[in-house]
């Protein structure tokens, strides 16, 4: 109950400021009042109210869509409000664009990275900041100071290391490392560890430690309730644009914390009944597949999927699965071995011929490959499936049946606003990640390739994302599910395969395996090993 | 209703454009104070030499024709993603096969010989502009480099053609005349002006190019390859045959402009029929924003200020003062970003 009386105090706290009229914000680091900001039919933030303490983590939480990003990005002058005040260490700033941001020291790490992939780490860290000798460019300062940089904080990257060759926790310390280098007294991260492995996690929590006892103060963007209790201090709830919740970490709970930004009970985890498997469905045999820089990142996986079951495969990012999946679904060239689906040999076979064959995928880049951002949600709702007879008479689309069609599944998966011709851009985040998931299950596939199908969903979304997946299982359809999450990957498989190195390192049962079994396979070691060692 | 009237004002799409045109002209009117001229003098014998008079109206509309199809295939290139600069290459190949055909149509009907000199002379541009198609899928060329290329190919060509085996007699570096059935009516005359009937198959080309982009599934693939190819390749949706249909699409509007001004101008084709309509092209779907009937708006937009410039001319003003108005209109167009901050009224409205 506390969590539920604790907002108000808090509230009243401040009115009391307010009322004296002096508003005495210098123990806070942001303020930010009132602020209202807009979209057309959005009402984005409604009168919302921020208070971050110096030198705190501070958590910023809702469902999909709440306004957390826009709200950071005000504060960022990314967009600027239509009304409030912004205070930065007590004192009202005005923050029109990322250079006053700067300015007043304040630092962002967006929900999607923007570094650009060709240049090296150096590069990217110092660009528009430039240290210089005379009219050149002194790389060798550069490097100095992102040293001194990382050696502060626990940042450890190699500063001549080229962007795209790192994984993703190194692209983020690089993220980090460059707000840090502009002086970021206040730093703002949206969703970091939506892509991270639960290692990197860790080693995120120890930066964001480190940050803190040396006088930082950290806005942070999470779906996660474990990662709330586990880093910071407070935690502010927002719920369709407005702020329902504000509490102390250490005086609330994961389940209150869950009410608090669903606003009902929460299942932490699906109920299932046990699978009907049918028949083989789906298999691969002896895959091979190399990844961009050509060198070989799936070797020789074998796999099947039968129906009425769902098929997961674990891994730490980066060890095959990314391509495995492109390579079922008919994106990446298979080098060897084979993809069979429904008896046939489809291992190549166009996109659309699986498609049509009846294969769907949830794929693990949704800006990449799952939307066309600049297409209206209505057009997006049928990529994939524009040319079949529901949506389209040979060359012309039907536009009535799209648009239906199109608000019916904005109904039924609550996608949020509940407007079909916003652009597949203009959603948040998590509401991207539903209108696909909405599409590929409203085509009723057979088999279908599901990659990372939760990411940066909100716990509410999560459970309805699970319970779908459940469902379309129970109707018969073989699932392969690749996921970075391990309680996912439990909660849902019937079967799970752990991936190491684009290898199979074993196959087991959820009820027959432990997390610390799967860990150690994920760590590389073969099933078969650890079963002896056991015996 | 006030709210969907505000709606359409305040579309990007429409605003932007309209403020660069009125912007551009206030910078001209400047520039010509400072040149000691007087801008309603000048202004006042544009629009006269535009629209004031018959002969000055279907001037217009026959310098519109065939911009607003090079306007159609550059913008229609574009909503696939692809930069077409070679409608002046496809114009010309489209210009020279209509001619040909047209040449040795004089034992055919009019409602034979009109449709199928129009129909080769869009053969003709979308061939060639496939080939820059088909390079870029099979061999990852550029088509900016490519179409340029062709371009250069296409005018040597048709060098070669007119000055041997396809020369009218006389020696000159043009080809025969057309025959009469293969030749555009004439809708109007006015001493030595005529309006051809060819604005009348220009505005079908606008009405088809909406249909196929809005209401079509090509549209929708083409569209989507444009935007984001990985996710149209996700989508099952063919990028090579998009990328080479999407180039062909935009070509056989160009070789319709080079056709237009067979069958409706010259009735032959010579080696200046295409002038620089081709990048023109690109200028007006740049203001029309890609948009099929934005570009028609656009091509008579440029061809006004073309037109009434001699007038302007005549009354004492240089009409290169035209050029400005049409460069400051681009670079206002191109720097939309500029525009919409000069909206006050949009402000807060704005993207993230
Ligand atoms: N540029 C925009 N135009 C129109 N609507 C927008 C725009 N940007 C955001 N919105 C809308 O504003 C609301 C808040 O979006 P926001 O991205 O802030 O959510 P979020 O809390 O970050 O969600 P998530 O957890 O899914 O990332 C959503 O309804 C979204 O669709
Ligand atoms: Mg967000």
């Amino acid at each position: 109950m506390v969590g539920e009386i604790f907002p108000y105090l808090f509230v009243f706290e401040r009115m009391v400021f307010v009322e004296k009229g002096k508003k005495d914000y210098s123990d806070y680091a942001v303020v930010m009042e009132q602020i209202v900001k807009k979209f057309p039919g959005v009402l984005a933030n409604d009168h919302v109210d921020l208070f971050v303490k110096r030198g705190e983590i501070h958590a910023l939480v809702g469902e999909n869509g709440a306004g957390k990003t826009t709200l950071m990005s005000q504060l960022y002058g990314l967009i600027n409000p239509n009304s409030g005040k912004i205070y930065i260490n007590g004192v009202e700033t005005k923050i029109k664009n990322p250079n006053d941001a700067i300015t007043a020291k304040i630092g962002m790490v967006h929900q999607h990275f923007m570094l650009v992939d060709r240049l090296s780490v150096v590069e990217n860290v110092v660009l528009g900041m430039e240290p210089s000798r005379g009219p050149f460019f002194a790389i060798d300062k550069a490097r100095d100071q992102i040293k001194k940089l990382s050696k502060r904080f626990g940042l450890y990257v190699e500063p001549n290391a080229i962007i795209e060759d790192l994984p993703v926790g190194s692209q983020q310390r690089v993220e980090i490392i460059k707000v840090l280098y502009r002086g970021a007294e206040i730093l703002v991260l949206d969703e970091p560890t939506a892509v991270l492995t639960p290692q990197e996690t860790e080693e995120l929590f120890k930066i964001l430690r480190t940050l803190k006892s040396q006088g930082k103060t950290i806005i942070f963007i999470t779906h996660k309730l474990h990662e709330i209790m586990a880093v910071t201090d407070s935690v502010t709830v927002m719920r369709l644009g407005k702020v329902t919740g504000i509490v102390k970490t250490s005086e609330t709970n994961s389940r209150e914390l869950a009410r608090m930004m669903v606003g009902r009970d929460v299942l932490l985890r699906v109920e299932k009944d046990k699978a009907k498997v049918g028949t083989e469905i789906f298999k691969v045999e002896d895959l091979h597949v190399k990844e961009n820089r050509g060198i070989e990142a799936v070797k020789g996986v074998n796999l099947s999927v039968r129906r009425g079951e769902i098929v997961g495969v674990a891994g730490v990012a980066g060890n095959g699965q990314t391509e495995l999946v492109e390579a079922i679904t008919g994106l990446r060239k298979v080098e060897e071995g084979h993809v069979i689906f429904k008896k046939t040999n489809i291992t190549n076979i166009s996109p659309k011929r699986r498609r049509e064959m009846g294969m769907g995928h949830i794929p693990e880049d949704r800006l990449k490959h799952g939307l066309v951002t600049s297409f209206p949600l209505y057009y997006n709702f049928i990529l994939g499936r524009h040319d079949s007879p529901q949506f389209c008479d040979g060359s012309f689309l039907k536009m009535p049946e799209i648009k239906r069609s199109s608000e019916e599944l904005v109904k039924r998966f609550d996608v949020r606003p509940p407007s079909i011709d916003i652009l597949g851009a203009n959603l948040s985040g998590g509401n991207q990640q539903k209108v696909i998931i909405a599409r590929e299950f409203s085509f009723n596939p057979d088999f279908m390739a599901v990659a990372q199908p939760t990411r940066g969903l909100d716990i509410g979304a999560i459970e309805f994302i699970h319970k779908t997946i459940i469902s379309m299982r129970d109707k018969g359809v073989g699932i392969l599910l690749v996921s970075m999450e391990l309680e996912e990957i439990f909660s849902l498989s019937d079967r799970i395969l752990v991936m190491y190195e684009g290898q199979i390192m074993g196959e087991v049962t959820p009820d027959a395996t432990s997390t610390e079994e799967i860990g150690l396979m994920m760590a590389g070691h073969r099933l078969e090993d650890l079963r002896a060692q056991e015996a | 209703m006030v709210s969907r009237l505000k709606k359409f004002y305040m579309n990007d799409k429409i605003i932007v454009p309209v403020i660069a045109v009125v912007v551009s002209l206030f910078i001209a009117a400047i520039v010509m104070l400072l040149i000691g001229k007087n801008p309603f003098i000048a202004y006042g014998a544009l629009i006269y030499g535009a629209f004031g008079t018959e002969g000055a109206l279907i001037n217009n509309i026959m310098k519109a024709t065939p911009l607003i199809l090079t306007g159609l295939a550059v913008g229609f290139g574009f909503r696939a993603g692809l930069f077409n600069i070679g409608a002046n290459g496809q114009l010309i190949i489209g210009a020279l096969l209509a001619t040909y055909v047209g040449a040795h149509m004089s034992t055919f009907p009019f409602y034979l010989s009109i449709p199928l000199t129009l129909a080769v002379g869009m053969v003709g541009g979308a061939l060639w502009a496939a080939i820059a198609g088909w390079l870029k899928v099979a061999r990852g060329a550029h088509e900016v480099i490519t179409t340029i290329m062709l371009n250069y190919v296409a005018v040597f060509i048709a060098n070669f053609v007119v000055n041997g085996p396809f020369q009218a007699p006389g020696g000159v570096p043009k080809s025969p005349e057309i025959a009469y059935s293969a030749r555009f009516p004439d809708l109007l005359t006015t001493g030595a002006t005529w309006l051809s009937a060819g604005i009348f198959v220009a505005l079908a080309a606008v009405a088809v190019v909406y249909v196929i982009i809005e209401k079509t599934k090509t549209g929708y693939e083409v569209k989507a390859v444009g935007l984001n190819p990985y996710a149209a390749e996700y989508g099952g949706i063919s990028i090579s045959k998009n990328t080479i249909l999407a180039m062909a699409i935009s070509g056989a509007l160009a070789g319709l402009a080079g056709t237009m001004q067979v069958m409706g101008v010259y009735y032959r084709y010579l080696g200046s029929l295409g002038g620089g309509m081709g990048f023109d092209g690109i200028t007006i779907a740049l203001i029309g924003q890609n948009d099929p009937i934005g570009i028609a708006f656009a091509a008579f937009l440029i061809s006004s200020i073309r037109t009434g410039s001699n007038q302007m001319q005549i009354a004492g003003v240089s009409k290169n003062i035209v050029i400005i108005i049409q460069g400051i209109i681009i670079f206002l167009v191109a720097a939309n970003r500029l525009v919409k901050s000069l909206m006050f009224w949009k402000k807060g409205a704005e993207e993230a």
